[in-house]
């Protein structure tokens, strides 16, 4: 009962915030900042992570294969397509929920029990339109990118990697990175990005908008944002992987 | 001129507001005193439209706001300016862009135009040379009086003002209480301040107000409040020792 409660609530918040907003020129606005705050701010975060786990899985996946019987490009093959098919996508917006989420969830909650919304909505401003759907479009133009980035990245890491460390030869590598590639393999990597991304904001501003109460419970809604956001990726991310590429 | 029609409001089954009905004049600053708890900023969120009332009506000049629509309630809303207790300024925003971001939202007044105005309402509160200071860098007293110049920013019809001396010292809580009397004056407008500050009461309450647990207890002019006889606002008024004291002289028949 509890949970259709909040699932309504959640709607109901989702059809203020998709409401036309009050004017057109200050919502554009609104955007470039968001896509300043929530997109560039987590491209340093991003470039870091899939660096790094780019280098780890070439070292690991080279350690794991090092029986002659397995051809050395595997190596490149396991890096593209764990990259590709889910660190990119799925991990990094397991990132982002953290960075993004919980920076969403205590700016809106600080916002409301600081009485800025009040101060919005006296003035007759749409403060869910207003506030919420920007941080949204910037998050769904922005996600894809980071999720490319992140892609080139890593990949790009774990062939340094490979090669410094002499575990694969570069000719090895690239092959291993041609080998069966699918093409929409990367469609279907930034069709989950668009998706979390939508999750990540959406959740996020729906638990900083309904806090009430002081400095702790605008902690505790950045918590949840960051718990709920990460379940949510990963119950969508089975019904999308289902959806893109079941048999 | 507001109107306020047998309002109630629960929250959680626990009756906040019961039965109020209160008219609150133009041109004059109506004040509405009590506890704290005692529902006085539930009332004035119900009247500017952010809690819906459970029954009762709300009339703004006659049209009744609380029986609108939200884009209806929104027209009425732009009319309204309203200083929160913790002056609810935009963290992220310059003084100026504060004031400004109503004439942003909903004028089409040029660039020149918008910032003129907010020197105007800067002006007016006596801030001068912190357009582009952040609410951060202000003090409380700062902060409140930029809070009242975004208020009066679109000309409004309507003042509300939430405890404004709530964490002020009592020299800058008078030059607050003074400034929000000369606009309402100066701009004829309905202003209704919530307050427990009794030197506000006394120095700019043309109407008086008081509510005691949700109900309307006792309401007169501010030369009234010191003379009643309420038992209620009697032990409101003279909570303070020194209070207590003119509460003696007056029982004495000596004049306070």
């Amino acid at each position: 009962m509890l949970f259709l409660q909040f699932l309504g609530k959640y709607f109901i918040f989702q059809r203020k915030v998709f409401s036309k907003p009050d004017n057109y020129k200050m919502f554009y606005k609104q955007i470039i900042r968001e896509i300043m705050n929530l997109g560039m701010n987590s491209l340093g975060i991003v470039i870091i992570v899939s660096a790094f786990i780019g280098v780890v899985m070439t070292i690991q996946t080279a350690y794991n294969t090092s029986n002659p019987l397995i051809p050395r490009y595997l190596v490149g093959l396991t890096v593209r397509d764990s990259i590709l098919l889910e660190f990119s996508s799925t991990i990094i917006a397991l990132i982002l929920a953290g960075k993004v989420g919980s920076s969403i969830s205590s700016e809106i909650g600080t916002m409301r029990v600081s009485e800025q919304i009040d101060a919005l909505e006296m003035m007759g401003v749409n403060s869910a339109n207003y506030l919420v759907l920007p941080k949204i479009i910037a998050a769904l133009i922005f996600n894809p990118f980071l999720t490319l980035v992140s892609m080139i990245i890593g990949i790009s890491g774990g062939y340094i990697a490979g090669i410094s460390t002499h575990a694969v030869t570069s000719d090895e590598f690239i092959v291993g990175l041609q080998y069966g590639f699918t093409p929409f393999y990367i469609t279907y990597s930034l069709i989950k990005a668009v998706c979390f991304a939508f999750v990540i904001t959406s959740i996020s501003s729906f638990q900083g908008y309904y806090v009430s109460g002081g400095s702790l419970e605008v902690g505790r809604c950045s918590t949840k944002a960051v718990v709920y956001s990460s379940i949510m990726i990963l119950f969508t991310n089975v019904i999308l992987t289902r959806l893109l590429l079941s048999i | 001129m507001i109107t306020v029609r047998h309002i109630s409001k629960s929250f959680n089954g626990k009756k906040v507001l019961h039965d109020v009905s209160i008219d609150f004049e133009r041109g004059k600053t109506n004040l509405v005193i009590g506890q704290s708890g005692s529902g006085k900023t539930v009332l004035l969120k119900s009247i500017v439209g952010l809690y819906g009332v459970d029954e009762g009506e709300i009339i703004y000049d006659n049209i009744i706001f609380n029986k609108l629509n939200f884009m209806e309630q929104n027209n009425i809303r732009k009319q309204m300016g309203m200083l929160f207790q913790g002056s609810a300024l935009f963290d992220s925003f310059t003084v100026e862009e504060n004031i400004i971001f109503p004439m942003d939202m909903f004028t089409t007044m040029s660039k020149k135009e918008k910032i003129d105005r907010a020197n105007f309402c800067l002006n007016r509160v006596n801030i001068l040379n912190a357009n582009h200071l952040y609410p951060s860098e202000l003090s409380g007293g700062m902060q409140k009086r930029v809070g009242i110049a975004r208020a009066i920013a679109l000309n409004p019809k309507y003042l509300f003002c939430d405890e404004p001396n709530s964490g002020l010292d009592p020299k800058t809580s008078i030059m607050i209480d003074k400034l929000i009397k000369e606009i309402t004056e100066e701009f004829n407008i309905t202003t209704i301040v919530n307050t427990h500050d009794m030197n506000s009461v006394m120095e700019i309450g043309d109407k008086v107000v008081f509510i005691f647990e949700g109900e309307i207890a006792w309401e007169g002019s501010s030369k009234d409040v010191l003379m009643s006889e309420n038992e209620k606002l009697n032990n409101f008024v003279f909570a303070t020792p020194l209070t207590k004291r003119l509460k003696a002289l007056r029982n004495n028949s000596q004049p306070i």
